[in-house]
């Protein structure tokens, strides 16, 4: 960094460009942006289906939402330009201040101007009958005893006390700053080379390729994971107390680990961790699906799968039932476990023609009434598996934010409990009484150098009491 | 023998009690009732605290033991206990009444919320919160909470010294000069920034044990980042520019504001910081 003053324009330039880097008002305007931004990703769902924003904020709205990236903005280009703001900031702020912190750290001879204690608000002054010389003996002795470094000098009217200590604690804001780094590098290591996705599994199957998150896309892990069971153990009262998968990680049908995967108790292999995140039922095959005609309540029973297609009584058509949900939201109402079904018109084509998509939930039979259409579905005589829920997830980053969080609790702790802390003690005499002045300094605007010089007053009056008598 | 939901409940009208007492003092300028204030909620922090204890036994009589800070009720408490306790620490060491005007009566509105809405059965843990995690998360947000809450108190009490200064000299006589006020709310906010830091980086290492990340941008998570900015703001602007009194004052507010929102609104929002 260039120190001297600038003199060139495009000296000019750069140091306007360091200095506006390196300002506090910046740091304290992008603190106060991400805060307010980061709200709204707290009000508007992130990472949802399309089709619910448009449902709930309407065309207009999403668009003008969708191109400010609001629905995934922590990973908005805004976004990551505050945070880039942010750390250019907080390297540049502590470069530009620590030489001068290194300067007070590490002087080259310990000065300490008797003006600017005479001058401190912190300032405390008493009378004494006890002789200055044994004052003196016993502050020196106290202070010796509470600071590392002491000073003495002699003035025309008296004697002056110097203590300090705790110099190197102004080291402690470079340490915050510094695990704030950390964390933003750990965080860029994690997105930049690790992955978070999840992987639903029936019991007695196998998967080698997740969903992840953020992107939607497929991914293939380097060993296939099989679930071979999966249990939920239940309080008396019915909750829920513990869910248990039952996982073995194969390659090439080889065995390599089994392993019980519980929630707050999950597998990590080869740096790959697997958790146990929720579980679901699925329906086995062979379920039946009836259709009954509105009008005379004739019912026709089939026999089905999910995937399969059925034909239609009265040559009405193919109905494939599609998938199924543990949870199915209709119009805002949540009608539980349902399968999602499409018909295909019998005059149609091909079986990508659309036939418009509807649910049938299997707690309410009549539910496909309120569709009108020929026939009336139901879903009946399911059985039941379940499926576990596992989240996969990989951050490399991981070590070095667990480095920045032990560092940031040490430099907070430092920053804010240990003080730099100077104290001066000014001994004089006049009318046979002695004086005593005393005040406390520290970093500009450190707060509690008032409460500290007093208590250490009223400390050094119990001492002189003592050794006074 | 007394169980800890009736005993909680009394304990309630003890902080009722102490912060009538810390106003009465306030107001009428008596020592006697400030006195009478002080041991009222010594008597009230310790009974809370043997109400806690009390609960953590029978959830283990009932089979279901757990540390008592799993749930909206059993958090309230703790929050009033670190209240109590915080405020009697800085009474002890400032010999300031007048701040316990405003503590007390925080505590007092804590443990109030609790037996006026929330459910006090002891439950069972769910598996995601069967974790060590949850003990020193838990602590740790709530001390820090507690001394952003006394912090926020002594707030008001500046707006209260700093706005009536020129009319009404009675009552802002007994409230201690701008610039201690100031100091204060400083202490305050630092003590409460370290233990919310702990309190998110345990929340976070806990992520990462159960969720396999550390941090997911959920709504509280979120939340509880901007609750940490705002301050960290404050403590930027007081240290490094020189902000005091009343700009301070308002940051305060404003922060304490969003851990309010941290600890009840969250659960007005989409997304669930709870998981079943």
């Amino acid at each position: 960094m260039n120190q001297s003053v600038p003199s060139g324009p495009f000296e000019k330039f750069t140091h306007r460009v360091w200095k506006f880097f390196a300002s506090v008002k910046l740091s304290v305007i992008v603190l106060l942006s991400l805060a307010a931004t980061s709200v709204i990703g707290t009000i508007i769902p992130q990472n949802a289906n399309p089709v619910m924003y448009v449902q709930k904020y309407g065309e207009t709205l999403y668009t003008v939402f969708e191109a400010l990236s609001f629905f995934d903005m922590y990973h908005a280009w805004w976004f990551r330009l505050l945070l880039g703001l942010l750390t250019i900031n907080i390297i540049i702020c502590s470069i530009d201040r620590l030489s001068s912190t290194w300067k007070i750290i590490f002087p080259k001879k310990v000065n300490f101007r008797a003006g600017r204690f005479r001058k401190s608000p912190s300032r405390i002054e008493w009378d004494s009958d006890i002789a200055l010389g044994q004052l003196e003996k016993t502050y020196e002795s106290y202070i010796g005893k509470h600071f590392r470094r002491v000073k003495k000098e002699k003035t025309d009217t008296g004697v002056l006390l110097f203590g300090e200590k705790g110099r190197w604690t102004r080291l402690g804001v470079y340490i915050v700053h510094f695990s704030i780094l950390l964390l933003l590098i750990g965080g860029l290591i994690g997105s930049l080379f690790g992955f978070e996705g999840f992987a639903n599994i029936a019991e007695g199957d196998s998967i080698d390729r997740i969903t992840l998150k953020n992107s939607g896309r497929e991914k293939k892990l380097p060993f296939t994971i099989r679930c071979e069971d999966f249990s939920i153990s239940r309080y008396d009262s019915g909750m829920p107390k513990a869910y248990r998968s039952t996982v073995e990680i194969l390659n090439n049908q080889e065995r390599l680990h089994k392993a019980e995967i519980r929630v707050n108790d999950p597998l990590r292999y080869q740096g790959i961790n697997i958790f146990q995140s929720s579980y679901g039922r699925i329906p086995e095959d062979n379920f039946t699906v009836a259709f009954t005609d509105p009008d005379s309540g004739m019912t026709y029973e089939k026999t089905a799968a999910v995937g399969e297609k059925i034909e239609m009584p009265a040559n009405a058509g193919t109905l494939i039932v599609e998938d199924f949900r543990n949870n199915f939201s209709f119009r805002g109402h949540n009608i539980g476990e349902s399968f999602v079904c499409r018909k295909i018109p019998s005059e149609a084509e091909n079986d990508e023609a659309f036939g418009g998509f509807f649910a049938i939930p299997i707690a309410y039979p009549r539910f496909d009434r309120m569709r009108g259409g020929d026939w009336v579905i139901s879903i009946e005589n399911v059985a039941f598996g379940y499926y576990t829920g596992l989240q996969i997830t990989r951050d490399p980053g991981v070590p070095v934010v667990y480095a920045g969080f032990i560092t940031i609790i040490i430099g907070c702790y430092i920053t804010f409990f240990l003080l730099h802390k100077q104290v001066c003690i000014e001994l004089t005499e006049s009318g046979g009484r002695s004086h005593v002045m005393l005040s406390c300094v520290s970093g500009k605007n450190r707060p509690g150098m008032k409460t500290a010089a007093r208590r250490l007053a009223r400390r050094l009056k119990n001492l002189q009491n003592r050794d006074g008598r | 023998m007394i169980t800890s939901s009736s005993l909680i409940s009394i304990i309630t009208f003890v902080y009722g009690l102490a912060a009538l007492l810390y106003i009465t003092s306030w107001v009428f300028k008596k020592e006697l009732p400030g006195k009478l204030a002080t041991a009222t909620t010594i008597i009230a922090a310790g009974g809370n605290l043997i109400g806690i204890i009390l609960r953590w036994v029978e959830s283990y009589q009932q089979g279901i033991g757990h540390a008592p800070l799993s749930n909206l009720y059993e958090s309230l408490v703790f929050f009033a206990l670190c209240i109590a306790v915080l405020y009697l620490f800085l009474e002890l060491r400032y010999k300031l009444r007048v701040i316990g005007v405003v503590a007390i009566p925080l505590a007092f509105l804590a443990m109030a919320y609790t037996s006026l809405t929330v459910d006090s059965t002891i439950e069972p843990l769910i598996p995601a919160l069967q974790s060590n995690w949850l003990i020193a998360h838990v602590i740790t947000c709530f001390i820090g909470y507690a001394g952003f809450a006394v912090a926020f108190g002594i707030s008001i009490l500046y707006f209260i010294k700093s706005g009536r200064n020129a009319s009404s000299g009675g009552l802002t006589n007994k409230i201690p000069h701008e610039a201690m006020l100031d100091e204060l709310t400083h202490q305050m906010v630092m003590f409460g920034f370290l233990f919310l830091s702990v309190g998110i980086i345990t929340g976070a290492v806990w992520a990462n044990q159960a969720w396999g990340r550390y941090w997911g941008w959920d709504p509280k998570e979120t939340w509880s980042l901007v609750t940490w900015l705002i301050y960290a703001s404050l403590l930027h602007a007081r240290l490094m520019r020189g902000w005091t009194g009343k700009r301070i004052a308002v940051l305060s507010f404003v922060g304490f504001v969003a851990v309010i929102f941290t600890y009840f609104g969250v659960n007005l929002l989409p997304g669930l910081h709870s998981y079943q």
